[in-house]
């Protein structure tokens, strides 16, 4: 997919929330939705289980105007998380434009992080993609919980973050860190236009 | 008819938000760079979004960073009535004149061009001759340049050339700011949440927004009471009902979010995308357009530059750019090269386009091969066998200084001398020194050679490549300058060749047979350029210098020399090395014919000669043509040949 269209002077970028099942990627769309004006946001598709769970993705499309005179689009999009949706997750993924890991930061979860994690860069390698080169940043969500339940955004660097891409501390649900994750991404996505290689 | 630039209006009192951050980025650059970063720089915007406190503050910083710079600021209306004026009083080329030579012209309000036929042909002429000078324009409308009605094609795509960018509405937090800003500057205070909840009336208008503003100031003041939100909300007319979309939204923006976060996330993370989009996208863009103006500008074909601009996504931008600007480079070396060996070949098309820089390799190629470098100096006569004694001390010191520094010191060079006293001996030796150098190029001739190659240039019709072949030369060196007297073609090309190399120091070497003034036919200017330099005088050679070239010749001869021969000869009277060189080949020749040795007293025989030659002499008067030297011995029969003035004493001979 291509980011950057002169021809029809177009910028859409597609981007994916990634991480272990309930970690607040859908969360964090909701935020998103609830803050842009009505003008802005597409119709958010959401499709859940009963409890809420996310079945197939979400899709939130935000139309961010003129920009430079190119008519600017981003598209976010939930994965599930739970493990045995993995066909899905790799749909989503294809042509991704970034990658926002929402991380949980409860300790007991930490193997689910990492799992995701893995499962990320397995299923970025099989659209051909290498986890190194896509724009990616991390969320450590729910660092609103009490402190003995969770790990600190440094532990969370040190277990997840090995290659020093740019980390925020969350609390999806009342968003804190919900935009400032977005601008981190969508900055290092966009600046692959300068780069020249858009994905 | 110029308005001043009003000191309010500067980047430091300007409100930088989301809407106008592009904008206000490329106003400072502008500044900084006058002329080199976006040439023109047209903003466009609503109005009372800031387009002229913008345009001003550009002309402040330009002002700030090069105060010797000519700002001039008007509006479009301004500058329509100057030209009518300047027309009615016939001043118009005065006019165009002075608006040529501004450094950074700013005008305002340009979407008053529509139905403005001349005037727009006026503008687009200004612009051309602005962009030409580098000088910078910067232009403010009220939408973008397509859109002015009624606008000529040619000035649209002037005008879109450098950087369009627009001021947009300014979003919540930049109108409170600006509130705040002006609020202060007005020494007003307010309640909180006053100026919040004007800047939340959502005019779209920053000179709305002061309108609400001094209602406020001016409420408080007759008042003498601070007012409240909900006071500044009556006064205002902001009612529930006026802004029903803005209550529904705070309030929903209470009840869902106990947010910790300021009230408009959206509006900041749009201003950050916004932001970098315009560095992403338009930046490399710009890049490329820059440097499209620039090489068009420099008459150099774009294409590869252009293609660029189609790309749907911008590959490798600056490689291509650095690359396309090494290509140029390189066509102007190749041009300048060129231009030196064959002036008319420098005109091709191919030295202006960077796609066909093979083929401009090429022709320069050909060129070069083309270009046979001036003639050089005789290898016959190196300088380590030219004889030196007190008669010629003097030239050969004045050769030796302008080898050390050729083109500096002694520059021309003239030697002075008779005939056969060794000037192009000494001429040539310069010149095969001087070729030594690296990539010298050293013309060393015969005048009259030099003379008979213009002749053929100018009957071939290529004098251009004539001159060019000499141009190049780092020194010239030419025998016998005399032989130019008449000449006035080449005494021309001489005076010009001559003030061009001694302009670059390109060392100049004469031989003459006596000082430049005195010599006939020659240009006035010509002799006193030649005088001007250094004029080294040889003299009849000294016992010395004969004794060097006798033994140097004898031991070319392979015979070891008899001193007694060396010494006879050298005392023997001549005025020449040359007559002593033609002695001394007789005594060989006459030795050679008897087979016997060198002796001087063979030499005696020969030269003073027995009573045949002794009839002879007297009637050797009656003939003019036959030299007798004052010991009775005649110099050279060549010499004597050659000395025949006439065809009658030939025949008198021949009768004889």
């Amino acid at each position: 997919m291509s980011l950057v269209n002169f021809t029809t002077r177009e910028i859409t970028c597609k981007i994916v929330y990634y991480g272990p099942g309930r970690s607040g990627k859908t969360t964090n769309l909701h935020y998103i939705y609830g803050r842009v004006p009505d003008s802005r946001r597409g119709r958010m598709v959401s499709l859940a289980t009963q409890t809420d769970r996310t079945l197939f993705f979400d899709f939130l499309p935000i139309d961010l105007g003129q920009i430079s005179g190119f008519s600017t689009r981003f598209q976010l999009y939930t994965v599930p998380g739970q493990v045995y949706y993995n066909a899905t997750r790799r749909l989503v993924l294809q042509g991704a434009d970034g990658v926002v890991f929402v991380g949980d930061s409860q300790a007991r979860q930490l193997d689910e992080n990492l799992e995701s994690l893995q499962n990320l860069q397995s299923n970025l390698l099989e659209h051909g993609v290498d986890i190194r080169t896509i724009p990616l940043v991390l969320q450590y969500n729910k660092q609103d919980l009490p402190r003995e339940l969770i790990l600190s955004p440094a532990d969370l660097d040190d277990a997840l973050n090995f290659r020093s891409l740019p980390s925020f501390s969350a609390d999806a649900l009342h968003g804190k860190g919900v935009f400032e994750t977005l601008k981190g991404i969508s900055e290092l996505v966009l600046k692959k236009l300068a780069a020249g290689t858009a994905a | 008819m110029t308005s001043a630039l009003n000191p309010k209006y500067s980047f430091d009192s300007f409100v930088v938000g989301a809407a106008n951050r592009l904008a206000v980025t490329a106003g400072r650059t502008v500044a900084e760079n006058p002329g080199s970063a976006y040439n023109p720089l047209f903003i466009y915007s609503g109005s009372g979004l800031g387009k002229t406190h913008l345009l001003m503050a550009v002309g402040h910083a330009a002002k700030k960073g090069a105060p010797a710079l000519n700002i001039e600021y008007l509006t479009l209306d301004e500058y329509v009535e100057a030209f009518h004026a300047a027309i009615a009083a016939g001043q118009g080329d005065a006019f165009r004149r002075r608006f040529q030579n501004v450094d950074v012209l700013l005008v305002d309000d340009v979407q008053f061009l529509t139905n403005r036929k001349e005037m727009q042909s006026e503008l687009l002429r200004l612009t051309e001759a602005l962009q030409v000078g580098g000088h910078q324009m910067v232009l403010t409308s009220d939408r973008p340049p397509p859109d002015i009605a009624d606008l000529d094609e040619r000035l649209i795509s002037r005008l879109s050339g450098g950087l369009v960018v627009d001021i947009g509405a300014p979003d919540y937090e930049t109108r409170v700011a600006i509130l705040r800003r002006k609020a202060e500057e007005r020494g007003a205070k307010f309640e909180p949440g006053v100026l919040e909840t004007v800047a939340d009336a959502e005019s779209g208008n920053v000179r709305e927004l002061m309108g609400a503003l001094n209602r406020l100031v001016a409420f408080q003041a007759v008042n003498d009471r601070s007012i409240n939100a909900a006071t500044a909300k009556q006064l205002l007319g902001i009612g529930a009902e006026a802004a029903p979309g803005d209550g529904g939204k705070g309030a929903a923006r209470e009840g869902a979010a106990p947010a910790p976060r300021s009230g408009d996330e959206f509006g900041d993370f749009l201003a950050d995308v916004t932001v970098t989009v315009g560095k992403a996208v338009e930046a490399w863009r710009a890049r490329v357009g820059e440097a499209v103006l620039r090489w068009e500008g420099e008459g150099y074909r774009t294409r590869r530059l252009e293609a660029l601009l189609e790309r749907d996504t911008p590959a490798a931008v600056d490689e291509v750019i650095t690359a396309f600007t090494q290509d140029v480079e390189r066509l102007k070396e190749l041009e300048a090269e060129v231009a030196e060996l064959d002036p008319q070949a420098a005109g091709q098309s191919v030295f202006r386009d960077p796609e066909r820089l093979g083929e401009a390799e090429e022709v320069a190629a050909k060129v070069r091969d083309g270009a046979a470098p001036p003639p050089g100096p005789s290898a016959a006569f190196p300088l380590g066998a030219y004889a030196v004694g007190p008669s010629n001390e003097v030239a050969v010191s004045a050769a030796r200084a302008v080898l050390k520094q050729p083109g500096k010191k002694y520059n021309p060079l003239v030697l002075v001398g008779k005939s056969g006293l060794g000037k192009t001996h000494l001429l040539n030796a310069i010149g095969l020194e001087l070729a030594r150098g690296k990539r010298a190029v050293v013309a060393c001739l015969s005048t009259q050679a030099f003379v008979d190659e213009l002749i053929a240039a100018i009957d071939g019709d290529r004098v251009d490549w004539w001159r060019a072949r000499y141009r190049r030369a780092t020194a010239l060196l030419l025998d016998d300058i005399h032989l130019i007297a008449g000449k006035e073609r080449t005494q021309e090309e001489l005076f010009n060749l001559f003030n061009l190399l001694q302009d670059k120091e390109r060392q100049l070497v004469f031989t003459a047979p006596a000082q430049p003034h005195t010599l006939p036919g020659l240009e006035e200017r010509i002799a006193s350029r030649l005088a001007g330099g250094l004029v080294a005088e040889l003299k009849e050679p000294d016992r010395e210098v004969k004794r060097a070239v006798l033994e140097r010749m004898l031991g070319q001869h392979g015979a070891s020399p008899d001193p007694a021969l060396v010494d006879y000869l050298a005392d023997r009277p001549a005025d020449s090395v040359r007559g002593l060189v033609g002695e001394l080949q007789r005594v060989v020749g006459a030795a050679a014919a008897q087979d016997g040795p060198l002796t001087a007293g063979l030499a005696r025989e020969v030269l003073e000669g027995q009573a045949p030659r002794d009839s002879r002499r007297s009637a050797g008067f009656r003939t003019s043509g036959i030299v007798v030297s004052s010991l009775g011995g005649i110099k050279s029969r060549e010499k004597m040949v050659w000395d025949w003035s006439d065809v009658a004493d030939r025949v008198i001979e021949e009768f004889r």
